[in-house]
């Protein structure tokens, strides 16, 4: 049941407008170039001037470490825009990469703000260059190192990456539930058919069952296909006070609830079960905030870094059985565009490119919207649901069209 | 392995004063846990307050050193060193007699034969003239295969 001692307080907040740069694997851009590409297309796209924006969000702020995990922080594109803010958020702790969207949401319903500038901007495709992955281990891959805080309980094991943490994660959950990697397939499989119809998609080739089973593993249960690929791109979205927004250029897209929750330990392996994971709490309490039920939900955009967190976000979201995920998702029948519930119809991270959280919340807009070209949902999505992140750091949004 | 030069590896901690007891200790084959002597409470890792009750009066307790595998994974790919000389290994989360979970590795065990859950004892592993390490087997196997330096 909806508690209705208190307001739900974001339903006084809109998505009203997006925008989204070039997506490639090495671009060969200036990474602020490509953030203000994303940042005045969304407000372009809602019908907004720059003028117009008096709040600016963004996921992690500035950092210089992992390469390319952050183009820009909140004060770069304030200044780069001459913005005037009542109010403005970044910063790496909070609910994933869509807390600085719920931060927004909140502070357009509080009066802050009118219209928030949200805005997520990797360039880790050129940032490790030809290095890989292991470039984006702290020190960058050169110099003195020496692992504290949580890195002391984690480096000395040979284990440094969320990849490694996330597939122990899958493993437990394959322990209790008997999921296997014929049934997580389907999450890459999936989002391979959808990037293919995406002009944007990085990865495009067409994917089979054996090309997943057959491809090299990276740390068992997960393959190089269960892993997203690095890349070059800006993401932005409007979020606007919803009484400021009826006027303008698109219908909004009303923010229903929020799940911003984590009640276990806040760590990637003190948390109570690991066969989930802050989501859990999360999804738990964006369905206290709405009368609304899982079974509304008509589509879903979540998180995969790696392929076992859109499975392990059904879950939470309730949209299957607490370790149904793999029978749910097996064939591909249920998630395609044309399913019971279409799922990351711009290919995900895995084959659209690590946009980092922001891109789920750009298609689903996109979706919502009837602006998906050729990768358009067939029917008309009224109510969808926005996920991101892993471990200790989970967000989620239910959206619906005002 | 390969010797690597202190500068090009990524696996050796920074021990502060709260933790420094859990490396020495390490040294010397006794796995350490902390436990708080007003709720009772055993846990990992080490820290000056129990994360349960927040009493500061915890103390040092040498772990039984068996416990289950509650999880793992083999990583057949790591680029960074020194990981990439080890490849493949098992990265693993234990469940300690005593309660808490920790981060390990899991040696002397085909891969195949790894099982969650499986009952699994400490033995240490230096992995630079100064660390040591606590990793575990499964209970019952001897020391052949799966070396973790």
């Amino acid at each position: 049941m909806t508690s209705t001692a208190n307001e739900i307080i974001e339903r006084r907040a809109c998505i009203s407008g997006i925008g989204q740069s070039d997506v490639g694997r090495r671009l060969g851009r200036d990474p602020m170039e490509l953030t203000l590409d994303a940042c005045l297309g969304a407000i372009e796209h809602a019908g907004l001037t720059v003028a117009d924006i008096d709040g600016l969000s963004t996921y992690p702020g500035p950092m210089t470490s992992p390469p390319g995990f952050s183009a820009a922080g909140a004060y770069d594109v304030m200044d780069a825009l001459r913005l005037n803010v009542g109010w403005y958020n970044g910063g790496l702790e909070t609910s994933g990469q869509l807390g600085s969207v719920i931060n927004a949401c909140l502070a357009v319903a509080s009066g802050l703000a009118n219209h928030v500038l949200c805005f997520r901007s990797v360039f880790e495709g050129s940032a490790q260059g030809v290095k890989g992955r292991a470039s984006s281990m702290p020190g960058g891959g050169g110099g003195s190192f020496r692992a504290s805080g949580f890195m002391e309980w984690t480096l000395p094991f040979s284990a440094p990456s969320a990849a490694i943490w996330i597939a122990m994660f899958a493993q437990r959950h394959f322990h209790e539930y008997g999921t296997t990697r014929e049934q997580m397939a389907w999450i890459a499989i999936n989002a391979r058919r959808n990037a293919q119809v995406n002009p944007k998609g990085i990865y495009r080739d067409p994917m089979s069952m054996d090309d997943y089973l057959n491809a090299r593993m990276i740390t068992t249960p997960f393959c190089l296909y269960d892993c997203d690929v690095p890349c070059d791109g800006a993401t932005a979205v409007i979020v606007s006070r919803i009484d400021r927004a009826r006027d303008l250029r698109n219908r909004p897209l009303r923010v229903e609830a929020v799940g911003s929750a984590i009640h276990g330990r806040p760590s990637w392996d003190q948390f109570d079960d690991l066969s989930t994971m802050a989501n859990r709490d999360a999804g738990a309490q964006l369905w206290t905030r709405t009368d609304l039920r899982p079974s509304d939900v008509q589509m879903l955009q979540a998180y995969d870094g790696f392929s076992w967190l859109t499975m392990s976000w059904m879950e939470a979201l309730g949209l299957c059985e607490v370790g149904g995920s793999g029978p749910f998702i097996e064939g591909g029948e249920r998630i395609a565009r044309d399913g019971i519930l279409p799922l990351n119809t711009h290919g995900g991270q895995l084959s659209g490119g690590r946009l980092h959280g922001y891109g789920f919340l750009h298609e689903a807009a996109v979706q919502m919207w009837g602006e998906g070209g050729e990768r358009q949902i067939p029917r008309d999505v009224e109510v969808g649901a926005v996920a991101a992140g892993g471990g200790n750091t989970c967000g989620c949004l239910l959206l619906v069209k005002e | 392995m390969t010797a690597v030069p202190a500068a090009m590896r990524f696996d050796l901690p920074a021990p502060d004063a709260t933790t420094q007891p859990f490396w020495d200790a390490c040294r010397e084959g006794t796995l350490l846990i902390k436990r708080c002597t007003d709720c009772g409470h055993a846990f990992y890792y080490p820290r000056p307050f129990c994360p349960r009750c927040w009493s500061e009066r915890t103390e040092w307790e040498a772990a039984n050193g068996t416990g289950t595998l509650y999880t793992y994974s083999v990583i057949e790919q790591n680029d960074l060193p020194p990981f990439d000389a080890r490849v493949p290994y098992v990265a693993a989360m234990v469940q300690l007699a005593e309660g808490p979970r920790l981060m390990t590795n899991l040696v002397g065990v085909d891969f195949d034969a790894i099982r969650v859950d499986m009952a699994v004892t400490v033995e240490f592993r230096p992995i630079s003239d100064e660390v040591t390490i606590p990793v575990f087997r499964p209970i019952g196997t001897s020391d052949a295969a799966g070396t973790v330096a």
